[in-house]
């Protein structure tokens, strides 16, 4: 396993002498590690080109902000141009007459069908009627397939014989949309390579008699360089209108996203996260800047942090969060600081190496429970809360007597600590699941 | 381990499509004949570019660099010819002896994340085999994803083998159970049976895949006698970890590598060969049910270079 981009541009930048302007030199050395990072991420290696073209070109001679260290400030310029590439999200167009044809087309296995049954359920949440179309004849059982998804989410599906040419049972299902009233009709077609002449022709067909509103190419997040390469063909023989990235709920980084987006300028509207028909959500270029990057939602976090507070605050809270003798005062501070940036787990989500955790603590501590929790705390005597090895079965009573919760809280609060206490340990010795970066801006 | 025939014919072709710009970008390179930094950062995006990763690729140049430097390598076309050698060294794994036994059923677990390929694999497996003259019975172990029995069912009887199923939702290691039995009745040369997909990182769906295994070596201690992962030729980086994730929950023999009728090269393999030592076992080249190779590893690094 190779370090975390963060730790090995710090690397590069102790050789340097660290504040002032970046100078050409100190540019390329990081940047070859960016690259690295972007290429492990999936990111196809001619995007990468342009996209570290760019950086050098705004990076070269910047300013490094006092708040941000050298390797912080390359970071940032990346990610700002990652960014800028994933560009905007968008949803569905659905502007204009009913009904509205949507095209879902992509490689074999990508999630057309599924993404389908998602995008139905979730159209109708909207108040739409949305009619699924099963227009792939080829693989077997796709029609029962698309039926099944249809049975489970009470949408009709629109199906014919699979000796029926795929053209044929759009364009006729697009005119029972007009007359039974259905406002949106979904094309699930079959997988196809793009380098399939016959095939693509098929898609092309299919357009010319739907005339789609939008054409959506569905793209697995764990594919590898040749996402250019089918993105290209998709946009050029059919043109597409946007992306769906599905199979995002894994731990591949993404990379595929953009590579396809950079090469067909079209916008990312959702992202697959689940088996399920309500596992579709919008797309943050942001969090997936990050995930690409390989650094969780590390920026938000930052971001978050500077918000509420202050850049000292902030590394002296980190530091001892990450310290083994992390004790209740530490945790009491810590539930004041992390109250106000929200939501424990959540928090703890955006840090990668630590979203595992995260899923394993208990749901949200609720503002309720945060009081309990501070009284139980305020209760004990310094002694107690600097060494809460110390606190056995009497003291405890006490303390639940003083605090007017129960033992058993106590007790829960004592192996919930231990617990956190455990997982800085981990992190600290570098135990857990994935990496952990460390948190830039606060000087881990 | 299986020992068929190689049908070296059918896997060029399926190869030889593939290759063509992989092909002609490194041959222009090689055409320029000398050994210079352009020829070796060009070698370095060809590799990149089919997928090999960062790691294994900058491993095999630094090796090579080292060689062509202490060989007095001077030609393009020798380091080309290294690094067919490099590349095959890799490929070249031992195959695990475990599980090698005469009992019948031979058990075939197929295992994989969503989409990779698994159900269509066993369709063209079971062709495969009952070409060979063997008796197949196959087992509808997706009972999640919709319709994934009826579309086995499908390649059951296309081939003309029998399919145990149980109904959507059942639990996948009573099927396998029911399925074992079953093949064992009709004295079946093998079982092979169908996994839901699943991506690697899902523990809960991780641990079903080994209580499915669990539940087969209570039929017979020595099963399954084979798992395969199958791996879809366009993934990239992500498909070492799905190896090795799926190789701790349950022990693998092989891989089949689908897709390969696309233009992707499926370098993630070498990485997978290099730190799990899983071998390639065969190819996908199609969805037809002939569109099924064993693997050549010769025949693999040379449709690389062809
Ligand atoms: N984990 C996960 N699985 C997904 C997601 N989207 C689809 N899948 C699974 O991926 C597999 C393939 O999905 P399908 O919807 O059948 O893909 P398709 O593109 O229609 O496939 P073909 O029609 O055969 O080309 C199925 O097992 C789905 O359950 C997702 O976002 N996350
Ligand atoms: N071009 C091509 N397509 C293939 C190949 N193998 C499988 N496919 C297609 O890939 C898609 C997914 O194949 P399946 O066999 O359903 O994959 P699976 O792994 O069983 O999928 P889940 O059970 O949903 O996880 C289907 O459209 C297959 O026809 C191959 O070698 N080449
Ligand atoms: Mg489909
Ligand atoms: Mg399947």
């Amino acid at each position: 396993m190779f370090d975390t981009l963060t730790d090995k541009l710090n690397a590069v930048f102790k050789k340097l002498s660290g504040k002032g302007k970046l100078s050409e030199a100190d540019v390329d050395a990081a940047l070859r590690e960016v690259r690295l990072a972007l290429l492990e991420a999936d990111v196809n290696f001619k995007v990468v080109k342009d996209l570290l073209a760019r950086v050098r070109v705004r990076a070269v001679g910047e300013e490094v902000m006092r708040s941000l260290s050298p390797a912080q400030t390359v970071i940032k310029i990346v990610n700002d141009e990652l960014i800028a590439t994933l560009g905007e999200p968008a949803k569905i167009d659905l502007s204009g007459e009913p009904p509205h044809v949507v095209m879902l087309i992509g490689l074999q296995g990508a999630g057309k069908t599924t993404a389908a049954a998602k995008l139905a359920l979730q159209l109708r949440k909207h108040q739409q009627k949305p009619l699924l179309v099963a227009a792939d004849t080829r693989r077997p059982a796709a029609i029962q397939q698309l039926q099944t998804l249809g049975k489970q989410i009470d949408i009709p599906v629109h199906s014919e014989p699979n000796t029926v040419p795929p053209p044929t049972i759009c364009a006729n299902a697009v005119k029972r949309a007009s007359d039974g009233a259905y406002s949106v009709v979904l094309l699930d077609t079959a997988g196809r390579l793009h380098i399939d002449d016959d095939l693509m022709r098929e898609l092309e067909e299919v357009k010319q008699k739907t005339h789609p509103q939008e054409v959506l190419l569905v793209v697995d997040a764990m594919t590898g360089q040749e996402a250019v390469r089918v993105a290209d063909e998709f946009h050029k023989r059919v043109g597409l209108t946007g992306l769906i990235l599905t199979k995002v709920d894994g731990d591949a980084r993404g990379g595929a996203a953009l590579s396809v987006r950079s090469v067909t300028g079209v916008p990312i509207k959702y992202l697959g996260t689940g088996e399920k028909t309500d596992a579709l959500e919008p797309f943050f270029p942001d969090r997936l800047a990050s995930r690409i990057l390989g650094m969780g939602d590390v920026l938000t976090l930052i971001e978050k942090a500077q918000e509420t507070i202050n850049q000292e605050q902030a590394q002296k809270a980190a530091e001892k969060l990450l310290k083994a003798q992390f004790n209740f005062e530490d945790f009491l501070e810590q539930l004041q600081a992390i109250k106000k940036m929200g939501p424990l787990s959540q928090l703890l989500g955006m840090v990668p190496g630590l979203n595992q955790i995260s899923k394993e603590l208990p749901a949200d501590v609720t503002d309720q429970q945060m009081k309990r929790i501070e009284a139980i705390i305020n209760s004990m005597t310094r002694q107690e809360r600097q060494f809460p090895e110390v606190l056995n079965g009497s003291r405890r009573k006490r303390i639940a007597l003083g605090s007017g919760t129960s033992v058993q809280e106590v007790n829960q609060l004592m192996s919930q600590f231990k617990q956190m206490q455990r997982m800085m340990q981990q992190i600290k010795s570098g135990k857990t699941r994935g990496m952990f970066p460390g948190i830039p801006g606060l000087g881990i | 381990m299986f020992n068929f025939l190689k049908r070296k014919e059918q896997v060029k072709e399926g190869l030889t499509k593939t290759r063509t710009s992989f092909l002609t970008k490194l041959t222009s390179l090689v055409a320029k004949n000398d050994v210079n930094e352009e020829f070796w950062s060009g070698l370095e995006e060809t590799l990149i570019g089919a997928d090999v990763g960062v790691e294994t690729t900058m491993a095999l140049v630094d090796k090579l660099r080292g060689r062509a430097d202490k060989e007095r390598v001077r030609q393009a076309a020798q380091v080309q010819e290294m690094l067919k050698e490099e590349l095959l060294a890799i490929l070249r794994i031992q195959n695990s002896d475990f599980g090698i036994s005469n009992v019948t059923p031979q058990v075939i677990l197929v295992v994989g994340v969503n989409g990779s390929g698994k159900t269509t694999s066993i369709g063209k497996l079971t062709k495969y085999l009952k070409a060979q003259d063997k008796k197949v019975t196959l087992a509808a172990g997706d009972t999640f994803r919709a319709a994934a029995i009826d579309q086995l069912k499908i390649w059951g009887q296309r081939v003309g083998v029998d399919v145990v199923a149980h109904q959507p939702g059942a639990d996948p290691g009573a099927v396998a159970y029911d399925a074992w039995q079953a093949a064992n009745a009709r004295h079946a040369d093998y079982l092979i049976v169908d996994t839901a997909g699943r991506l690697q990182t899902k523990i809960n769906l991780m641990k079903e895949l080994e209580k499915i295994g669990r539940v087969i070596k209570k039929c017979d201690a020595t099963a399954p006698h084979e798992t395969l992962l199958v791996l879809d030729a366009v993934t990239g980086q992500n498909g070492l970890q799905q190896a090795r994730e799926f190789k701790k929950a349950t022990p693998l023999t092989g891989l089949i590598l689908t897709k390969l009728d696309g233009t992707a090269k499926g370098g993630i393999v070498f990485a997978i060969a290099k730190e799990l030592q899983v071998p390639i076992q065969y190819i996908g080249t199609g969805e037809g049910i002939d569109d099924f190779a064993e693997f050549d590893a010769q025949d693999f690094v040379d449709g690389l270079f062809a």
